[in-house]
């Protein structure tokens, strides 16, 4: 709400002038009835032509006045409304843009497209109608009821009945229905699961052959969605009788009080037909406050939801260093001075002192890291510490859920750890600014997602400026070449919104690609090359590992044939390390190793790879 | 250019013969419930009639009270009476007809969608496998959902609307036919200036949701590859385009929103011009009489401002239900499209009921293709003896899927035939056919409800000895008592609160426990833990065992134990054997082998 009226407040002028004129066009509307029992008084009565001629003009100029304050007022509320929803879709994105893919994935990207359009549609229709009404709708039901009173108060204090009484049934009915129909949507939204569920599953309930169960399930929850409907509709039909029943009423108390008050000489006929005009101007309003309450109420449900999102944070500090180079490593591993690699990276160190555009690769430290996604209750690591030299190539193999890809979400700082920490080139990633951090990795996801647009156009995701030259090179080392000429439009292929015109083997080829344009120290295949084929897959490595120049590969796979030449192998369980060491060590120690490499080889193979020289 | 001019032409007829005939679909539906549109329409006429009473009756009151100590208190209070009489009246007939359009609409509304759900269970999976679900999905509820506004708009507002103007327009002529003239003749010009001004509104409300479209693509498109953005540091190119494409949605909103809203005060100054103008002649006729005979009372004048103010009323309304019903018309036809849909062939009427198969799949020169075009299948010939083990193995988007689509009669053959113990499966009943398979697919489905009712769906007396035998049996029975409440939990929607391989443990336990002769198996290949897979791997060992049985394999074991191996590249069976004779072949499997499970 707060955030709201901070959008409007922008365009406070306009958010003052649209009620303001509207009300100023309702206050011109509140004179017809005035005016015209002053015809019927002066001008019926006296049979004076002229005097009825003059007061039609000033009729006619009211409305001319009114539709132009009218139109003004719709200008400005239309005006402020869709800006409020332009500044706040915009902010609702770059908020977005923020969150933790984790948390995108929580909520729901259909969640979120809902809250982005049709939410703030009804925030848009909400402040639309709040500028045009919430002054205007009021203030004519109470003008009326003031100008009754400056005509006769005797007959105008039916006005002090009536409206109270309207406002209740109004209110009454409102509210009782609210509910009820929540609990109508509630129905319809059962309705949409199951026939969701029956969609997804017709293979399934075919198989089974339950189609005729299921049938007769969504029968019954057709029926009770219509016994719903109907009762709510009961209810929400007796709004109009009502209210009519009451104004009505309202009218036969003027006509008879207003008869008295004839009698008594104290009223004129024209003034009781005024009161009887000013009693129907009422229940038009009144309808109308009682739907922009509605509207008013489903927008504010919905501004709420956009503001569930916005209060969903990513908490993260931005660090203040540069990516830091390889010499920095040094330090840290001076710190660490059992560290048995530490001449390995000085010496690279020394080789690449300056960081140049060259690939330098970058040593990644674990240290005792505890990481737990927000909401669940066990940890998704624990107590993680390995240590990967420049350059050198990590595999991460187990089952899903164990933790693989956890690791390496917090290498580019997609989180933070709980407890522990990870360190690049000996400088922790909380340090690091996020933007360098991240200019520095390459990371090829889980799910292949490339964008609307030209092949060059995404292999520049990689790196703004990379030429043809590097990104055919990038293309080559991924594999990609063969289908990218079979398409024969090169780099100008045109790449449907998520890759729809490419297979699943094809689209991972041009993620790895794009993370390879960019040259980066750390290379990251999550499980990235799961849709190849066992040859295809080795070829990639290869050229990887020959052509992507020194950088860092962690490859993360359930295949032992993609990990197992890894200078070390991280084995993961149920969020543990279980094992932590080359293709034969773990074969020989690990019994989680075993276990995978025992559903995907031979015995003869693993008796041979224990003993033999890998 | 004439022939252009006839291609519109032509293509505009047959979209006007398309809502022709949709309309009198609807019509159709609208047919069982005659008796209750019929009582409706005299309930809409009973109080249209004493709606339009009550003011003459008002009238007659301020007639009554003429000046001071003339009032005519005893015909007043008749009056008074009279009217209160009709209120109460009025006021039942509107909540009765209310009542009954409501029952009207929303029991069309349940017809409908009851239907579009049967005709879900009842069409060729190829229609679903080409239609999105999303697609269907809003059919069957957000179509509905618009036709039940716009039928019950059309009950309500239609009806009486038009029943209103009638009834104003005759009262009018009783009251004063000069002075009606002038209030029936002005009408039109409001009614055309709205048309005007919703024509413009409507062609940015098109560009408001073409650009909406826009910012809905971009959005889905970002949030979808969120990891990648954030990885390449691409938030703040995303933004600008965002903001630049939210702009142009701003714009048209705003041009739609305001010139949309112009027609409330245009139409209101015209109807207030008439009103004035009424007013005038009104006042006028009371003491001229330019025709001859009576003049106007001050009472029927009153009557006669209030006809001309109800009279313009629903003219607006009418305006409004028109565009919710060409929506409803629209989404209308969306519904129809799929009730329209051929459902699949019924059964022979010579059918065979397959009782319990021996298990012997013979397929005889099969071709099959989804679409003509592109030729999947061709001539592909295997002989299944009962009890042997077939694996299929290749590559992702080989065909595999399509192959179980074939047995299952999911899809029917081009050409060829699919024999079981000797039947054509075009010749037995499907679900004597289906009774006889077994299938654990990768991708698991599971039913909203409870653990136990998910076992037993394809037997739903089971009893809960067998179904914790069939659990035991799928080791899944461990796990289940691990749950917070053992077999009578709860799975979420889609089994959001298991894991991958606990779901394909439990649909494992759902076949376990009425197992059929013929078995079709999906081997995992990914995002399972070990231990897990170990289970999985027992449990389809213990299924298969003197069972027929189709296994899309990637284990090694699994394909080497195979009697028979089809090797699918590109939808072709390119090679077809055990495992020696196809490391002797020297050929395509031999190359998968060796990535796979030799060392590279």
């Amino acid at each position: 709400m707060k955030r709201l009226f901070s959008y409007m407040r922008v365009h406070l002028v306009e958010s003052i002038l649209a009620p303001l004129f509207k009300m100023l066009e309702a206050t011109f509307e509140l004179f017809v009835p005035i005016i015209v029992a002053e015809m019927i008084d002066t001008g019926v009565a006296g049979r004076d032509v002229s005097f009825l001629v003059k007061r039609l003009i000033l009729l006619l100029v009211l409305a001319a006045c009114g539709l132009a304050f009218s139109i003004t007022a719709q200008y400005f509320s239309a005006k402020v409304a869709t800006d409020t929803a332009e500044m706040m879709r915009n902010d609702l994105f770059r908020h977005m843009e923020t969150l933790s893919w984790h948390q995108i994935d929580s909520l729901g990207t259909s969640t979120l497209i809902t809250r982005m359009t049709s939410d703030i549609n009804t925030v848009q229709n909400g402040v639309n109608m709040f500028l045009r009404l919430f002054l205007r709708s009021p203030f004519v039901v109470f003008g009326a009821m003031f100008m009754a009173f400056t005509v006769d108060s005797h007959t105008a204090m039916t006005f002090v009945v009536v409206i109270p009484v309207l406002f209740l049934i109004v209110f009454a009915v409102l509210l009782a229905t609210m509910p009820l129909y929540r609990k109508v949507q509630k129905q319809l939204d059962a309705i949409m699961r199951t026939t969701r569920e029956n969609l997804l599953g017709v293979r399934v309930v075919r198989a089974f052959n339950r189609q005729e169960s299921e049938k007769s399930a969504f029968d019954s929850e057709s029926d009770n969605l219509y016994d719903r409907q109907i009762f709510v509709g009961k209810i929400s039909a007796l709004l109009n009788p009502m209210t009519y029943v009451v104004i009505n009423l309202g009218i036969v108390a003027i006509l008879w009080i207003g008869g008295r008050q004839v009698n008594a000489g104290a009223l004129t006929q024209g003034k009781i037909i005024a009161q009887v005009n000013y009693m129907s101007q009422i229940l038009v309003e009144l309808i109308k406050l009682a739907n922009l309450i509605i509207l008013l109420s489903r927008a504010m449900a919905s501004a709420r939801r956009v503001d569930d999102v916005f209060r969903i944070t990513n908490n993260m500090q931005d660090g203040t260093q540069p990516f830091p180079s390889v010499t920095g490593a040094v330090s840290a591993a001076d710190q660490s001075a059992d560290r048995k690699t530490q001449a390995e990276i000085a010496s690279t160190s020394d080789l690449n002192a300056v960081h140049t555009d060259k690939v330098n690769g970058a040593s990644i430290d674990f240290r005792d890291v505890v990481f737990r996604y927000e909401k669940d209750a066990e940890p998704a690591l624990t107590d993680i510490t390995f240590h990967a030299d420049a350059g050198s190539t990590i595999g991460i193999i187990g089952g899903t859920g164990s933790g693989k890809s956890s690791i390496v979400n917090l290498i580019p700082r997609f989180y933070d750890t709980e407890s522990g920490s990870v360190m690049l080139n000996g400088t922790d990633v909380r340090q690091i600014r996020t933007d360098d951090l991240r200019s520095h990795i390459g990371l090829v996801p889980q799910k292949a997602m490339l964008f609307h647009g030209t092949l060059r156009d995404n292999m520049k995701w990689g790196r703004e400026d990379a030429t043809d030259e590097e990104i055919n090179e990038a293309i080559d080392i991924a594999q990609a070449r063969e289908f990218v000429d079979s398409k024969g439009a090169g780099l100008d292929l045109m790449i449907e919104q998520e890759g729809r015109n490419l297979s699943g083997g094809q689209k991972q080829r041009l993620t790895i690609a794009r993370a390879v344009v960019r040259k980066p120290d750390i290379l990251i295949l999550d499980d990235s090359a799961s849709a190849l084929d066992f040859a295809t897959d080795a070829a990639l490595r290869h050229a990887i590992r020959t052509r992507a120049g020194s950088c860092t590969v962690i490859l993360v796979s359930q295949r032992v044939s993609t990990v197992r030449s890894a200078d070390e192998i991280l084995v993961m369980n149920d969020g543990k390390l279980a094992g932590c060491g080359t293709h034969r060590e773990l074969l020989n120690s690990c019994p989680e190793y075993q276990d995978i490499c025992a559903s995907q080889m031979t015995p003869e193979e693993i008796a041979r790879d224990r003993e033999g020289d890998v | 250019m004439s022939e252009k001019i006839n291609g519109v032409i032509s293509e505009e007829d047959r979209k006007k013969s398309r809502r022709k005939s949709t309309m009198s679909r609807i019509l159709l539906c609208i047919r069982p419930y005659l008796p209750l549109v019929i009582l409706s329409l005299v309930l809409a006429v009973i109080s249209v009639f004493l709606q339009l009473i009550i003011p003459v009756w008002i009238g007659d009151g301020v007639d009554a009270i003429m000046g001071k100590g003339s009032v005519d208190f005893s015909t007043l209070l008749k009056i008074i009476r009279k009217i209160v009489i009709c209120i109460c009246l009025t006021a039942a007939a509107q909540w009765i007809m209310n009542h009954v359009n409501n029952v009207i609409t929303y029991r069309i509304v349940r017809d409908l969608r009851v239907q579009a759900f049967h005709k879900i269970h009842s069409i060729p999976l190829s229609w679903l496998d080409t239609h999105s679900s999303g697609d269907l999905l809003s059919r069957v509820i957000t179509d509905i959902e618009q036709l039940s506004d716009g039928l019950l708009l059309g009950f309500t507002q239609l009806f009486t609307g038009v029943i209103t103007i009638i009834g104003t327009i005759i009262f009018m002529v009783s009251l004063q036919p000069l002075a009606t003239l002038i209030v029936v003749v002005f009408t039109p010009l409001s009614f055309v200036i709205a048309k005007f001004i919703s024509s413009h509104a409507y062609s940015y409300f098109q560009k408001q949701s073409a650009a909406r479209g826009n910012v809905t693509d971009l959005t889905n498109e970002m949030l979808g590859g969120l990891k990648v953005v954030q990885t390449f540091g691409h938030e703040k190119k995303a933004m600008d385009e965002f903001s630049e494409r939210n702009h142009e949605l701003s714009g048209y909103s705003l041009k739609a929103t305001f010139f949309s809203s112009l027609t409330n005060p245009a139409t209101r100054f015209v109807n207030s011009l008439i009103y004035d103008g009424v007013a005038l002649a009104g006042c006028l006729l009371c003491f001229l009489s330019p025709f001859g005979g009576a003049v106007m009372t001050v009472g029927s004048l009153t009557s006669f401002l209030s006809y001309v103010k109800q009279y313009s009323q629903p003219f607006n309304d009418i305006t409004g239900v028109l565009t919710e019903f060409q929506n409803s018309v629209a989404s209308a036809a969306r519904v129809f499209e799929l009730l329209d849909t051929k459902p699949e062939p019924a059964d022979d009427s010579d059918a065979v009921t397959l009782e319990h198969a021996s298990g012997a799949v013979k397929l005889d020169h099969v071709a099959f293709s989804y679409v003509p075009e592109k030729p999947l299948i061709e001539d592909l010939n295997v002989n299944v003896q009962p009890g042997q083990r077939i694996a299929i193995v290749g590559p992702t988007g080989c065909g595999k899927t399509t192959l179980i689509n074939l047995l299952m009669r999911f899809y029917d053959v081009d050409s060829g035939s699919i024999t079981v113990d000797g039947t054509d499966i075009r010749h037995i009943v499907r679900t004597s056919l289906r009774d006889n398979y077994g299938m654990v697919l990768q991708d698991t489905w599971l039913k909203s409800g409870t653990i136990r009712e998910n076992i037993s769906y394809g037997n739903p007396d089971a009893t809960d000895e067998e179904i914790i035998a069939a659990a035991k049996k799928a080791y899944a029975h461990s796990f289940i008592m691990r749950m917070p409440k053992g077999y009578d939990t709860e799975i979420e929607e889609n089994g959001g609160n298991l894991s991958a391989g606990q779901k394909q443990l439990l649909c494992i336990a759902r076949v376990m426990l009425h197992l059929p002769p013929i078995l079709i198996l999906d081997e995992a290949t990914s995002s399972i833990d070990t231990l897990t897979e170990i289970r999985i791997q027992k449990a389809f060992d213990e299924m298969m065992k003197g069972r027929t049985s189709f296994v899309v394999a990637h284990r090694l074991s699994t394909i080497r134990d195979a009697d028979e191996i089809l090797v699918m590249r590109d939808g072709h069976i390119i090679e077809q054997g055990n495992h020696e004779q196809l490391l002797q072949k020297n050929g395509f499997y031999k190359q998968l082998y060796s990535a796979q499970f030799e060392r590279s």
